[in-house]
């Protein structure tokens, strides 16, 4: 009777290592190749649900935005709609996101015809390098938009 | 909220029918929920997540927020008034805690 032996091999230890590291990351919710970041999908889709699909034009933003941010914890954004802003016509409201953060929403701004302007001027938090998009809903309905990159050297997410 | 300071500036006095800017900055972490502990744990959200400007009671602009409004937000956005009157303003944050800030403009 012969004996069968299994057959086995040495299980290096570098490569016992990489199996515990990889799970230990993807346990940690960083993906290697899994994101922990939106991306330009994740707002595509934002955008889509509140235009129910409706084509946005563009030309009408104005985003003022550093073509570098020097710390994405405090990036300075100027957002400036075109419109008369009369009862009849109107931005009802202002959505901005970035696609490359954790999470993308930044913030939505509701204007009236009291607003005068369509204007808002803030500073948001820029994870990394990324597009920051912004989405106009007009009061007859329509909706325009623009998107700008920011180049982002120290990310701001406090991570 | 906790030690929070609201500042506003806003015109005295401005002309009927035409927009005026108003700059507020509201002193607030606004805790992301992104970062961690020395010890590893997350550190739970905790941000102002609305703002609220109204013109003699009438909402005339506002905003949602979200954690990627930086720390002590800074935030400029025009009025346009037909009358005198009161601008108030509110911030509210997660835990429905709210700061609010009046200043009077005398329209002609």
């Amino acid at each position: 009777m012969t004996n069968k032996t299994l057959e086995t091999r040495q299980v290096s230890r570098r490569e016992l290592f990489s199996l515990f590291g990889a799970g230990t990351l993807a346990a940690m919710g960083i993906g290697i190749a899994g994101p922990a970041f939106a991306d330009a999908k994740a707002v595509d889709a934002a955008i889509a649900k509140i235009t129910g699909g409706k084509a946005a034009g563009s030309g009408k933003i104005t985003m003022d935005v550093p073509q570098i941010a020097e710390n994405g914890s405090t990036v300075p954004i100027t957002v400036n709609v075109d419109s008369p802003m009369t009862d009849a016509s109107h931005v009802k409201t202002l959505h901005v996101w970035a696609d490359g953060n954790p999470s993308p929403e930044v913030a939505s701004f509701h204007f009236t015809p009291m607003s005068g302007k369509a204007y808002v001027s803030t500073r948001i938090r820029l994870a990394k390098t990324q597009n920051v998009v912004t989405l106009a809903e007009m009061s007859d309905g329509s909706f325009t938009m623009a998107k700008a990159e920011v180049k982002v050297t120290i990310g701001g997410c406090g991570g | 909220m906790a030690k929070t300071k609201a500042r506003v500036k806003a015109p005295k006095s401005a002309k009927k029918g035409e927009a005026f800017q108003i700059k507020t900055l509201i002193s607030h972490k606004m805790e992301t929920g992104q970062r961690k502990d020395k010890k590893g744990n997350k550190i739970p959200r905790d941000i102002i997540n609305k703002f609220v400007c109204t013109y003699n009671g009438k909402e005339v602009f506002s905003a949602d927020w979200h954690p990627a409004v930086s720390a002590n937000p800074y935030l400029a956005f025009y009025v346009k008034a037909e009358e005198s009157g009161s601008l108030e303003m509110t911030w509210t944050d997660d835990a429905g805690k709210a700061v609010k800030k009046t200043a009077k403009v005398t329209v002609s």
